[in-house]
């Protein structure tokens, strides 16, 4: 099947950082098949807005190629194809919610019925409100709603619910899933890993501009370790803690051993029968921050995530 | 047309302003009837021929209209910092439609600060031929060019923070320079107004006086002044677009 997006070799260098050039996407290659929603995770810095940026059109790749829908994104946005919400971006003033759509809609040749896009992105009760009297979880609506305006075949949503409160999120993303289930091709980008797992079916990890990692969100889940144990432990060594069922890799400061477990149930219980001494011990999900390190790492070089872990500490 | 509609929803959104409104059509009105209502009787204002209250007529409306067509810089700098810019440029909207959309809410605004001057004119017993009316008008809004690409110039160039006091103070110090305040018939500013296009704003009271428009002087100034503002607005548009 044609892909939506077919991204070749991209690189991307901005200059003049205060560390001098900034490397943000360091060659990438991605496809995405129509139908598919993506998730494109990865903390801040990690390139994943450059790299939706190149897709749009926004700004030029230093090298390498993208093509949505077989077209230039020019091509491809002017033909209404795509619709995207960016990461930062207000409303403009003095015009009411329902009038915003209307303007947006007036630019396509074909768009979606003005109350068929109010009703999908939750904004009924406010589209008479001008749009400088949204709350913030409002005004993120209505930017999704500008989004949907021309019924694109592919919606890119960046960050899209950063200034939403829980209740706000949960409606965003149940209005994005009933979008998705038309057909259409949704690709996201988020730095939070249970964003993606709810939502997407595919996630792609970015990390200091490259991909480090991209399948199914279950695969993606399994491999960056879910939860962390911490122990006060004076006596076992690294090789004995690692070798306890569901531990990952160890790490100690003076008698406070960490242990990252993929799976922190059994590899609770075998601590404790075989170390009846251990004591303050917590258990935490693993931080997103930490399991991207833990990924990049392997990527960049080479060695094993334990030393990258505690040299970054 | 889509670029007409995003000029009807600018027009809108322009007009609903309301201090934007009140501020740039109130300022030259008030301006207006505090100079020339105690002149209302001079009828040949510092040897220009002309009335006082005519004279004035023209020079706050040379200030009203080059404070709307200018204006249009902090509306462009403002939707750029707020990320509307970006938004726009995914969808199929040319920056040519939205630059005309800028261009003519910005006409729109100068042409009712004019309109409300000339009627602030009549009560002040200012009486012209429609001819007049008409030429003069018609001299003022080509005047007005070079003042729509510094508009889209200062926007692209300035940010937010700095475009209010930057155009605040250019309009001053135009208006000066056009002859707002007091005519200029000789000197060092009569030599450098002749040079500014606002200065031919005024001058199109020759209009009414002489019975014909500007000199060649007059229109080279006019066009020279606008083909460099246009120049200058598509390199500032460039460059500004290249970075984001």
């Amino acid at each position: 099947m044609e892909p939506t997006i077919e991204l070749q070799g991209l690189v991307k260098t901005y200059p003049g950082g205060p560390h001098g050039p900034v490397r943000a996407v360091r060659g990438i290659d991605l496809s995405i098949a129509r139908g598919e929603t993506v998730a494109l995770l990865g903390p801040n810095g990690a390139g994943k807005s450059t790299t939706i940026d190149m897709m749009l059109g926004l700004s030029r790749p230093d090298s390498g190629t993208v093509s949505v829908f077989g077209r230039s994104p020019r091509e491809a946005v002017d033909a209404g194809a795509v619709g995207a919400m960016l990461q930062t971006g207000e409303l403009i003033r003095d015009l009411s919610v329902r009038e915003l759509i209307a303007l947006v809609g007036s630019l396509y040749q074909r768009s979606m019925p003005l109350d068929e896009v109010i009703g999908l992105a939750g904004l009924s009760n406010v589209a008479d409100r001008r749009t400088q009297k949204l709350s913030g979880g409002q005004a993120q609506r209505a930017r999704f709603a500008i989004a949907l305006v021309p019924d694109p075949e592919l919606l890119v949503l960046d960050e899209p619910t950063v200034a939403m409160d829980a209740q706000g999120r949960r409606d965003f993303w149940l209005a994005m899933r009933e979008y998705a289930a038309r057909g259409r091709t949704v690709l996201f980008a988020t730095h939070y890993l249970e964003e993606a797992d709810a939502n997407a079916d595919r996630a792609v990890l970015m990390a200091s501009g490259e991909i480090v990692a991209d399948g199914p969100t279950t695969e993606i889940k399994a491999r960056v370790g879910t939860r962390t144990i911490r122990v006060t432990l004076p006596l076992a060594t690294a090789e004995e803690l690692e070798a306890l069922p569901g531990v990952g890799s160890t790490e100690r400061h003076g008698e406070a051993v960490t242990l990252r477990c993929a799976d922190s149930d059994a590899a609770l219980r075998a601590l404790l029968e075989r170390y009846p001494a251990a004591r303050d011990i917590e258990v935490v999900g693993a931080g997103l921050e930490e399991a991207f390190l833990e990924l990049t790492a392997d990527i960049a070089d080479g060695s094993s995530s334990e030393t990258r872990m505690g040299a970054t500490r | 047309m889509t670029g007409l509609n995003y000029t009807r929803f600018e027009l809108k959104r322009a007009f609903r302003n309301r201090r934007f409104f009140m501020f740039s059509f109130g300022f030259p009105l008030v301006l207006y009837y505090l100079i020339a209502a105690p002149q209302r009787n001079t009828h040949n204002l510092a040897g220009t021929g002309i009335s006082a209250p005519l004279y004035y007529m023209l020079g706050l409306a040379s200030f009203g209209t080059m404070a709307s067509m200018i204006s249009s810089g902090g509306r462009i700098a403002g939707e750029r910092q707020a990320g509307w810019t970006r938004q726009l440029r995914i969808t199929p909207l040319s920056p040519r439609a939205y630059f005309r959309a800028k261009v003519i809410a910005s006409y729109a605004m100068a042409i009712t600060s004019m309109l409300l001057l000339y009627i602030a004119g009549t009560t002040l017993g200012v009486s012209l031929s429609a001819r007049v009316w008409l030429e003069m008008t018609g001299l003022i809004l080509v005047a007005l060019l070079p003042f729509a690409a510094l508009g889209i110039t200062l926007g692209h160039l300035m940010n937010v923070d700095s475009v209010g006091p930057l155009t605040g103070g250019l309009v001053a110090i135009l208006a000066f320079l056009s002859g707002t305040w007091f005519p200029l018939t000789h000197g060092f500013l009569y030599d450098v107004g002749q040079y500014i296009p606002g200065y031919w704003i005024v001058q199109a009271r020759d209009i009414a006086y002489h019975g014909h428009g500007w000199t060649t002087k007059g229109w080279a100034v006019v066009v020279i002044w606008t083909l460099v503002l246009v120049i200058l607005a598509r390199i500032a548009y460039r460059r500004d677009t290249q970075r984001v």
